[in-house]
């Protein structure tokens, strides 16, 4: 392994990673505001005020196309424009392609929370934009893609760090994600509206192909560099063994493309492409718990900053629910499990459980040692990390322990039959008896959101105080 | 190019692909702990992330 000294005229491109940075805190906030509004509607549904603009079917797009694309997707292009300067000691191949995705990326996530709130849907979940926003977004990632493999072809480090394969996995599936689950033919040159060039299982098998797979490539291999880089950075000591994050990314990105069809059990797609997806989704949980372990025994002789450090209390919690959800996942794809689950809250808590405890915590942990970095100074509050990281952790324990209650209850509800075989519920009597557990989860999105909120003013008073003079 | 139907059934190229995939997978694990050296090797680089903060 070799080093290189960086010249003057090859600093790092900070100024990028600012702008993304400053974008991933304004959609964390904007997209679990509208999260908490639309779980509110749920308890209340009088919150909808006959307003279609701000009716949950609307809204529910806007909530996840925020935190997904405008929060995790910020957050991933700020953290991988960093990552891959530093580990590659090579400054972004090209400032104006860096400024292109970023302008380029901010629009696609405004025009696409407008159609949204319009009513312009393509009804595919997490791909809800219609087909000109998907030509941008396409545009857009090429221009990623070159920026990334560009910067990867100028390091001066020969090898590429880890990290970085992680976020040219996510960068290169995303592409073919993007591309196959978008084909599409429009009505006419001026619609927004076009039909989808698979129908019927088809349809749904590369929808799910696609989802599946976005929370594999997008939620999971791009936060997984995140970690690969911004544990050891934060814990101070390298990962726990650099040949299990190898073995890691293989498995992990071999075996996530067979597991989409699991969101369809039970449905018209033929059994054994259930039955696949299944099994692939049972193996997927060595790869996952491998790269937890891997992550969380780099604290190994240093367990005490578990106590002293709240980020990284916040990077190791991130790791642990990552567990949780890895373990939880393959569960819920066993077709008998499934027949309880799917289609209820279980499957909502399931998400969150990733979203919010591995996704967002493993971004807030990196965010705490990433904002003081770029503005040359330290955080403004060590107390108000902690207050955030419990109001996080109470937020995300109160959401999914009431999803799991209703979404339990709702399965068995929907299940029951009396003595003359007919069901035992309505329907209607299943969504009383999650009233409460509904409102319990408003509470625990209520927690998130403020604790985000901290952030930002902790985030603002540390940027205020700090200098964008770059170092040398 | 009658040999190429073969690859047109499930039951030929399942077992084919996982024949290959399992020969990948040892590959790898040979690769990734089957030498000393290069084991030792694959691990320096795990310092790179603490390295940046030097140059």
């Amino acid at each position: 392994m070799t080093t290189a000294s960086v010249t003057n005229t090859e600093q790092y491109n900070y100024e990028v990673i600012r702008k993304f940075a400053i974008m991933t805190l304004v959609w964390g906030v904007v997209g679990m505001l509208v999260g908490v509004y639309i779980a509110s509607e749920l308890a209340f549904p009088a919150l909808n005020f006959d307003i279609p603009y701000i009716t949950f079917g609307r809204l529910r797009p806007v909530h996840t196309g925020a935190v997904i694309f405008g929060f995790g997707g910020s957050a991933l292009f700020a953290t991988s424009y960093y990552i891959v300067q530093r580990t590659c000691q090579a400054r972004l191949f090209s400032s104006g392609l860096a400024n292109f995705t970023f302008w380029g990326w901010q629009t696609i996530i405004v025009l696409a929370a407008l159609g949204d709130v319009l009513g312009y849907s393509q009804g595919r979940e997490y791909a809800e934009m219609e087909w000109p926003i998907d030509l941008l977004i396409e545009v857009v990632w090429v221009a990623y893609l070159v920026l990334f493999v560009g910067t990867l072809m100028k390091r001066k480090q020969p090898h590429i760090y880890v990290a970085n394969w992680f976020y040219l996995a996510f960068i290169l599936a995303t592409a073919l994600l993007h591309t196959f689950n978008n084909l599409a033919v429009p009505v006419s040159l001026f619609s927004m509206k076009s039909y989808s060039l698979f129908s019927g299982a088809q349809d749904a098998m590369t929808q799910w192909w696609y989802g599946h797979n976005a929370v594999g490539f997008f939620l999971t291999a791009a936060f997984l560099g995140m970690m690969y880089y911004f544990v050891p950075k934060q814990a101070g000591r390298p990962i726990y063994s650099y040949r299990l994050s190898v073995l890691h990314f293989w498995a992990l990105i071999f075996l996530y493309m067979w597991a989409g069809a699991h969101h369809l059990h039970w449905t018209a797609i033929p059994d054994w492409t259930s039955t696949l997806a299944a099994t692939f989704s049972i193996m997927l949980l060595l790869p996952s718990w491998g790269g937890m372990v891997n992550g969380i025994l780099t604290l190994s002789g240093a367990w005490e900053k578990m106590r002293t450090d709240p980020v990284i209390r916040f990077l190791i919690v991130s790791l642990s629910f990552y567990g949780m959800s890895t373990f939880e996942g393959p569960v819920m794809s066993l077709k008998d499990v499934n027949a309880l689950s799917h289609y209820t809250d279980w499957t909502i808590g399931h998400v969150h459980s990733g979203a919010l405890g591995w996704v967002a915590m493993v971004t807030f942990g990196s965010f705490y040692h990433l904002i003081p970095k770029l503005w040359n100074t330290k955080m403004f509050s060590n107390r108000l990390i902690n207050v955030h990281f419990w109001l996080a952790t109470i937020g995300i324990l109160l959401y999914i322990t009431a999803m799991w209650i209703s979404g339990i209850m709702q399965g068995l509800m929907w299940r029951a039959f009396d003595d003359f075989g007919n069901l035992q519920y309505a329907f209607i009597e299943s969504v009383a008896a999650a009233h409460n557990l509904y409102i319990m989860r408003a509470v625990g999105g209520l927690f998130f959101l403020s604790g985000m909120v901290l952030m930002c003013y902790n985030m603002y008073k540390t940027i205020k105080s700090g200098s964008t003079e770059q170092q040398a | 190019m009658e040999w190429l139907m073969w690859f047109t059934k499930f039951e030929n190229t399942k077992p084919l692909s996982l024949v290959i995939f399992f020969a990948l997978f040892c590959g790898v694990i040979v690769y990734l702990y089957g030498n000393k050296q290069r084991g030792a090797q694959l691990e320096s680089f795990k310092n790179i992330p603490l390295q940046d903060d030097e140059i």
